[in-house]
């Protein structure tokens, strides 16, 4: 992996990185009321979680296709994990579960490692969408059958399948930008994740009317807006990362964000319905790894599809 | 080697289960107590075990059913010597009989061992917690002085669930409860309900 550009988005993150370290610094150093103090400790939690997964995503980047896919075949075994637990299944789902965990993620994963996309676009929808009630039917059953099998089916589609859209990036062939497709993933990565914290900044420091109050108290229409809008500025900023124009960039840039936002939303909706703050625990000041990766998940697929449409032959 | 594999299991079932502990008015501590918990999966002692920190966990033995872990050599290794277990009749119908088991778990205790015990006295279905069996209070009344803690486990039914094999990686969570202790003259019933509902109230907590 030898690509200067690469290598500059890299370094652009890592100045991100320890400017907010610094300010971090400073915060603790000169806010003296408790409450603020524990702002800034969160705040910096933050920080050094997103040095944390920042460096585990960049050695997975950096070192190649296979890594890259067990990194997300791990976070889609997590995601996964935090999504049932907090679902309610009977007995009756075991067998499906164990299908979902031990044959159809890594089936999955495997498929995206040897790049087989007319399998790897149709397992879950197709194959697993109806395998999925005839095992629970067979497992004899009947109490609230279509519901938990929605349920499953949704696990499968959000932690499996979409997820593995990010990986799965690197094997769409596009002219003039072989080798590069890195790139395009920490593109998307980078884009999605930004969007997420630049809400939740503007949504601090400037939100006022809830978007869904029912769902999200902390999702503002200014947030939204700011976030979205500074996002999308700084995805176009980037094109010359990417195989895009300025003006595709800021289009791809501006459908990442907003489905980055859709996806927060709808786990949001979730958690909502089943009295929880977080998925998880995992990450230090983010929750669990869901929580941080729920506008990838719906981000990363639409993404996929935009590009293959319009950049492959 | 044994306190390797017993380290190495422990290891194992938290990975299955992702098993957190929450202790709930009832700091850890090495002091002689009985934990008594809620029983729907094989994975429950073990998880129980393997969530208490690690200079407690030497001193804590399990109490288990001994026509299941005497079944094989292997059962009987991992029970006898990896994990101290003592291995309990349970389908003794005399008093003699029954009287001889408790002997066993009094002999167990010893002087500074601690025990894990399920008082429903078999395996669930984990959708509620039976009524307790008389095991637990006749060793409250033996041993008037021992911390009686109760342990909610929650989602091992979901990772293991009775009669399947393979478990599936869910996050589960094992709560400590306030120990409590048997009145003075508490007549048997009333203290197996009230333990029981010490156990059910921690099944609620976030």
């Amino acid at each position: 992996m030898n690509d200067p550009e690469l290598y500059g988005l890299y370094l652009g993150i890592i100045s991100v990185l320890v400017l907010a370290t610094v300010i971090g610094l400073i915060l603790e150093w000169r806010v003296s009321s408790p409450k603020g103090k524990e702002t800034v400790a969160n705040l910096n939690a933050r920080t050094r979680a997103w040095w944390m997964m920042s460096g585990v995503f960049a050695v997975a980047n950096l070192c190649g296709t296979y890594t890259t896919v067990c990194l997300f075949a791990l976070l889609s075994f997590l995601a996964l994990r935090e999504f049932v637990t907090l679902t309610p299944t009977r007995r009756g789902d075991h067998r499906s579960l164990l299908f979902i965990f031990f044959i159809l993620m890594p089936l999955q994963y495997l498929l995206v490692a040897t790049r087989w996309y007319g399998f790897f676009s149709v397992l879950v929808p197709v194959y697993a969408f109806l395998f999925i009630p005839t095992v629970n039917a067979l497992g004899g059953d009947a109490r609230h059958f279509l519901e938990r099998t929605a349920k499953l089916q949704w696990s499968a589609m959000i932690c499996v399948y979409c997820l593995s859209h990010a990986p799965a990036l690197l094997m769409l062939d596009i002219p003039g930008y072989k080798g590069e497709n890195p790139k395009l993933l920490l593109f998307m990565v980078l884009v999605t994740q930004l969007s997420d914290v630049l809400q939740y900044v503007w949504g601090k420091t400037t939100g006022k009317t809830p978007v869904a109050p029912a769902i999200s108290p902390n999702k503002t229409r200014e947030g939204l807006l700011g976030g979205v809008a500074s996002a999308t500025l700084v995805g176009t900023l980037l094109w010359w990362a990417t195989p895009f124009t300025p003006l595709a960039a800021w289009a791809m840039a501006l459908l990442l964000s907003l489905a980055g936002f859709a996806g927060g939303l709808t786990m949001s909706a979730i958690k909502r319905d089943r009295g929880v703050k977080d998925y998880g625990t995992l990450i230090e000041g983010h929750g669990g790894v869901l929580d941080r990766i729920d506008s990838i998940c719906f981000a990363a697929p639409l993404f996929f599809h935009v590009v293959r449409y319009f950049y492959t032959v | 080697m044994t306190t390797w594999i017993a380290s190495f299991l422990a290891w194992v079932a938290r990975l299955i289960s992702g098993a957190t502990a929450a202790w709930i008015d009832c700091p850890p501590s090495a002091r002689q107590r009985i934990y008594f918990g809620n029983h729907s999966s094989h994975l429950d002692f073990v998880v129980m075990w393997s969530v208490l920190p690690e200079r407690v966990r030497p001193r804590v033995r399990p109490v288990a059913a001994a026509e299941y872990w005497n079944r094989s050599a292997l059962r009987r290794y991992v029970a006898g010597k990896v994990f101290r277990a003592v291995l309990v009749e349970r389908a003794s119908a005399d008093l003699a009989g029954r009287q001889q088991q408790m002997q066993k778990m009094l002999d167990g205790l010893g002087q500074d061992e601690s025990l894990i015990f399920f008082p429903e006295g078999t395996r669930g279905s984990g959708d509620e917690v039976q009524p307790f069996k008389s095991g637990l209070y006749h060793l409250a009344l033996s041993r008037p002085n021992l911390e009686l803690v109760p342990v909610y486990l929650e989602n091992l039914n979901r990772v293991l669930p009775k009669g399947e094999f393979l478990p599936v990686p869910l996050l589960s969570r094992v709560f400590f409860g306030p120990p409590i202790h048997l009145n003075d003259g508490e007549p048997k019933a009333d203290f197996l309900e009230r333990a029981r509902q010490a156990l059910l109230r921690l099944s609620g907590h976030e």
